[in-house]
């Protein structure tokens, strides 16, 4: 088993250090047992683990999303635990989140969709008229672009496929110029065919842009195809970390318990 | 155990297929029994009716045929037309406000003693019918379309604040959710996150509540709330029955025409 040391934290070119990382949703059950870990300025960590492992509580604590129980959680040297109203705010708009089941506000469109990236920086009478600075609509244009769905500007979200839905989803996030990208389970709901897709469009978008990716993924094969490190979890903890190639059988079973499924 | 004691032991363990609801049966017989009660002190009988049946035909041919004459004609325009505007005046201000008013009674996006002293006024609100807070309204500030048009406000206030309340309990917290993780401010998630999933189900409520509001601006001005229930209660004390179909009528077409339009609105918002 290998795990980062607490002394690895203080190092620098480090964008995202969790200390002794506790979380219980009910007192004495805890989620999320003393996690340390240390996140670099770029790169893939894919997080895996069986269900109820806390892999999606650990991502939810690191934007605030859910307030951890104890420990530290420094997002470029702002600790996420001790924030909270404007100043929470001010530091999660710099954390894109690719979500589970897309999350895409239904009923607006694609464009829509994606200018709420921009929420945190926008007023809320620009927001009500829909009056966003020209510049982020320019950027949203190329994110389409990007993304490959240049003519769906005016789409509502609800007629997208779950693949297009995913992709504006990553759009929306990186909307945000984010320093760093969380997703959760982002294929969770997608064939095999459109969960490659999705993966790797997130992984080039991201490293294009040099931000650092966390992904929680059930699909251990993919973690290995596109993360340069993979973090497996049980039971609230950390029981690897280590590049893809050094995960074996071994760590499997410990992390996924049993040997029959491998 | 014998086996006889077996046998009996076991047809007691097994319920009736189909048992007796005596309380049921209790409450029924308790609702008849008060109902031949009730009609014994109300004079509420079928020879009382039938008594009466010669009246009411008389009435009815009294009402044909409808009274077309100018004068008349205009008479009921213009109570038609400051109906129209109670309802739509009514409609607007009522909706407007039940906005933030249903917002604050949300229980998945507001503090609870928020919610509860919300929906305590909503409640207050909704307690009587517009009838009687049009009685209160013309009292207060005199006769006339502004007595009406509060009337209504208050019941729109409370009818629509309560089903917007209920129709935000019921958005999809992922939603707002993937708002809210972009760093958007409360107003914004609200904005960009809420209302988009609320709008269609509100403008439905509007468009309902406009409907109802005509209905019912064709009654406040019974109390003296303004509009063609003026002019329908003047009729009804002259005896002016054929007036009184007249306006009957254009009730009827009133309400056909809403009904339309709020087809059309809820079309828009879809």
């Amino acid at each position: 088993m290998t795990t980062v040391t607490s002394s690895e934290a203080t190092s620098s070119g480090a964008s995202l250090v969790i200390r002794r990382l506790c979380k219980s949703y009910v007192l004495d059950k805890p989620i999320l047992r003393d996690i340390d870990l240390v996140f670099g300025e770029r790169g893939i960590t894919a997080v895996i683990g069986p269900s109820g492992a806390g892999k999606s509580t650990l991502i939810r604590c690191v934007n605030g999303l859910v307030s951890a129980t104890s420990g530290e959680i420094l997002f470029h040297g702002e600790d996420m635990t001790r924030l909270s109203g404007k100043r929470l705010r001010e530091m999660r708009r710099r954390i894109g989140m690719v979500h589970q089941e897309y999350s895409l506000v239904e009923r607006l469109s694609v464009m829509e969709n994606l200018l709420t990236g921009r929420l945190g920086y926008v007023p809320a009478w620009r927001a009500w008229l829909r009056r966003f600075p020209p510049a982020d609509i320019a950027q949203a244009y190329e994110l389409l672009d990007a993304i490959g769905l240049g003519d769906f500007a005016n789409r509502r979200a609800d007629q997208l496929s779950g693949g297009q839905r995913q992709r504006v989803g990553i759009a929306r996030a990186l909307m945000q110029q984010p320093d760093l990208l969380l997703a959760d389970e982002p294929t969770s709901s997608l064939d095999p065919k459109t969960s490659v897709e999705i993966v790797e469009l997130m992984s080039n978008l991201a490293s294009a842009r040099g931000i650092p990716v966390i992904i929680n993924i059930h699909n251990v094969d993919l973690a290995k195809r596109f993360a340069s490190r993979i973090v497996g979890m049980s039971q609230g903890a950390i029981v690897f970390d280590g590049p893809p190639a050094a995960l074996t059988e071994k760590h499997l079973a410990d992390i996924y318990g049993g040997q029959s499924w491998i | 155990m014998t086996q006889q004691k077996q046998a009996t032991s076991m047809a007691n363990a097994r319920p009736l297929a189909l048992p007796a609801n005596w309380p049921r049966r209790a409450a029924f017989t308790a609702l008849a029994l008060y109902a031949i009660y009730a009609s014994s002190t109300l004079d509420f009988t079928w020879e009382r009716i039938v008594r009466g049946l010669p009246q009411g035909a008389h009435f009815l041919a009294r009402m044909w045929p409808p009274n077309v004459e100018p004068f008349k004609l205009d008479l009921m325009w213009q109570g038609l037309l400051e109906s129209i505007k109670i309802a739509i005046l009514a409609t607007a201000f009522g909706v407007l406000l039940a906005l933030p008013l249903g917002l604050l009674a949300a229980r998945n996006l507001m503090p609870g003693w928020v919610s509860w002293a919300a929906r305590g006024v909503t409640g207050l609100l909704r307690s009587f019918n517009s009838l009687i807070v049009a009685i209160l309204f013309v009292k207060a500030v005199g006769f006339g379309a502004l007595a009406g048009i509060l009337a209504l406000i208050v019941g729109t206030l409370g009818f629509v604040s309560k089903l917007f309340a209920e129709a935000i309990e019921e958005v999809d917290l992922a939603q707002v959710e993937a708002v809210r993780s972009t760093g958007a401010s409360f107003a914004n998630v609200l904005i960009m996150g809420v209302l988009p999933q609320v709008m269609a189900r509100f403008a439905g409520f509007t468009a309902y509540q406009l409907d109802s509001n005509l209905r019912n601006s064709t009654m406040v001005g019974i109390v003296g709330g303004g509009g063609i229930g003026s002019a329908l209660y003047t009729a009804y004390q002259r005896f002016d029955y054929d007036f009184v179909f007249t306006i009957l009528l254009a009730v009827i077409a009133i309400v056909m025409v809403s009904e339309l339009v709020s087809v059309q609105i809820r079309r828009l918002f879809q």
